[in-house]
């Protein structure tokens, strides 16, 4: 019992040392980083529509060109230097994810196209994936009820 | 011959010497305040080779090579090689050593893998198992954050707790007859127990090891009858500067006051604030080419007579990490004087 008590004023002790990244101001430099990747974003597309694309067509060009400036940037090392600063404000646009998928590419090459690059470049990209669509398969059928109750049209 | 002392200790009858060391380094590690004691530092972090693997299996190599020829030492009169590192099933050893062609005692240990390696290779003396014996441990930069969080170009913060694994290697050749050139000696060994504090935070590696390190330190202290003013200088692995705080707090409790004495090398090896390594560095060869180019310098020229050299080790994987297991820890202490 007196180790489990041991333990506790231990952990306490480590709480009360242990520096921690001050959560206002990551928020603050994430919504600027953020804010500039969707403002990019948001400049391509209405280049797209200014060149006569649709909507949609002007979109995927959007995350086209974001993709590929983020894979680029990870090629050179230079976007793990705008995730420290900015945080999750350049994890959560398409940017992080392109990030997240070419870095294991580039790092497991070395074991061989197949258990290299093929078993491992989705290793942090995975979970995204896989529950990703999982919920938007649970919103699907959630939707599916709700058109037949009548709820949505 | 019995050379037990107290509960776990070992008093080495005649001492083991420390004949020759060799320590290479990464460039940010030589661009650290410790950068002008280092024997060789690498501008390019893959060593001229194809993965980081393999860079870190060449670094063990070329320390290995350059601590003989430092002593002129052949290999074929080394009796046998205790040699660890961070990664899976030590492959950094394994290949960067296989051309050595000398019998191996593979070791780990985690970040502690350094002690422990002087610790059995001075057993190994001591007991008259081997004329001259080479202790060798490394770690990478790449390796490591491949290995345990991951790839390198992939963007994310680090915790202000986390460290930064030194890329390094350090080789020590330790035998039994003092030369000329012998750059110290080891004089006790208190090998460390498993302590675990139920830390559970792999970010936070000082937190997880100063528990052991403060077992350690107390029971050398108890075995050899020595207080802290006994020895010039406790140096601790890589505690980094939340665990040196946490160390310092474990043996006040228990009534030893080390403020004084204490040094860590992962906090000695890196400018945290210029260089952006968070709490210090850390690796199996940042206690090993700290202690090789710095330790050992300062007992050749007299400015410390005794020290205790406490390489410190978490016990973790990433697979004991993600099933939500604790993070224990390691430390063994190595007693080492000046000649």
């Amino acid at each position: 019992m007196l180790e489990e008590v041991k333990k506790k004023q231990y952990q306490n002790k480590v709480d009360e040392v242990t520096p921690t990244h001050s959560l206002w101001k990551n928020m603050g430099k994430a919504f600027l980083v953020g804010g500039i990747i969707c403002t990019i974003g948001q400049a391509i597309i209405q280049m797209g529509l200014g060149m006569g694309l649709d909507k949609e067509t002007a979109g995927t060009w959007c995350s086209l060109i974001l993709v590929l400036i983020s894979v680029v940037l990870t090629g050179f090392n230079m976007y793990p230097s705008i995730v420290k600063f900015g945080g999750a404000g350049a994890l959560v646009p398409i940017t992080g994810f392109a990030n997240s998928v070419a870095a294991p590419a580039i790092e497991y090459k070395k074991e061989g196209q197949v258990f290299g690059v093929g078993c491992k470049i989705f290793t942090i990209a995975g979970p995204v994936i896989l529950f990703g669509v999982f919920t938007s398969w649970i919103l699907g059928v959630v939707y599916y009820i709700l058109q037949a109750l009548g709820v949505v049209a | 011959m019995k050379q037990t002392v107290g509960s776990q200790s070992i008093s080495f009858k005649n001492p083991v010497y420390i004949l020759e060391s060799a320590s290479i380094v990464g460039k940010k590690e030589g661009d650290g305040p410790l950068g002008q004691y280092f024997d060789l530092i690498g501008e390019d972090p893959m060593f001229g080779c194809k993965s980081w693997e393999e860079a870190e299996s060449t670094l063990q190599k070329e320390a290995a090579l350059m601590a003989l020829g430092k002593a002129k030492v052949q290999k074929q009169d080394v009796r046998y090689l205790f040699a660890g590192d961070l990664l899976g099933q030590l492959i950094a050893s394994s290949f960067g050593l296989v051309d050595l062609n000398i019998p191996l005692f593979g070791l780990y240990g985690a970040c502690s893998t350094c002690g422990e390696a002087l610790g059995l290779g001075a057993m190994a003396v001591a007991g008259g198992y081997g004329e001259q014996v080479l202790c060798v441990t490394s770690s990478h930069f790449g390796s490591a954050e491949k290995q345990f969080r991951f790839p390198l170009e992939y963007g994310n913060q680090r915790p202000l707790s986390a460290t930064w694994t030194v890329t390094g290697s350090g080789a020590f050749l330790l035998g039994s007859t003092e030369t000329k050139k012998t750059r110290a000696k080891i004089t006790g060994y208190t090998p460390g127990k498993i302590v675990d504090y139920g830390i559970k935070d792999s970010m936070n590696m000082g937190a997880t090891m100063a528990p052991s390190a403060a077992d350690t330190i107390y029971t050398n202290f108890m075995d050899f009858n020595r207080m802290p003013e006994d020895y010039d200088k406790i140096i601790t692995g890589d505690l980094g500067k939340i665990g040196q705080v946490l160390l310092i707090d474990l043996l006040k409790e228990k009534g030893f006051d080390i403020s004084k004495e204490h040094m860590d090398c992962g906090i000695e090896i890196f400018n945290g604030e210029e260089q952006d390594t968070h709490a210090g560095g850390s690796g199996c060869g940042c206690s090993a080419v700290t202690l090789s180019a710095f330790i050992l310098k300062q007992l050749e020229e007299g400015c410390w007579k005794r020290v205790l050299f406490v390489p410190t080790g978490a016990l973790l994987s990433t697979v004991s990490f993600n099933e939500g297991q604790t993070v224990p820890g390691i430390a063994h202490g190595v007693v080492i004087e000046r000649r």
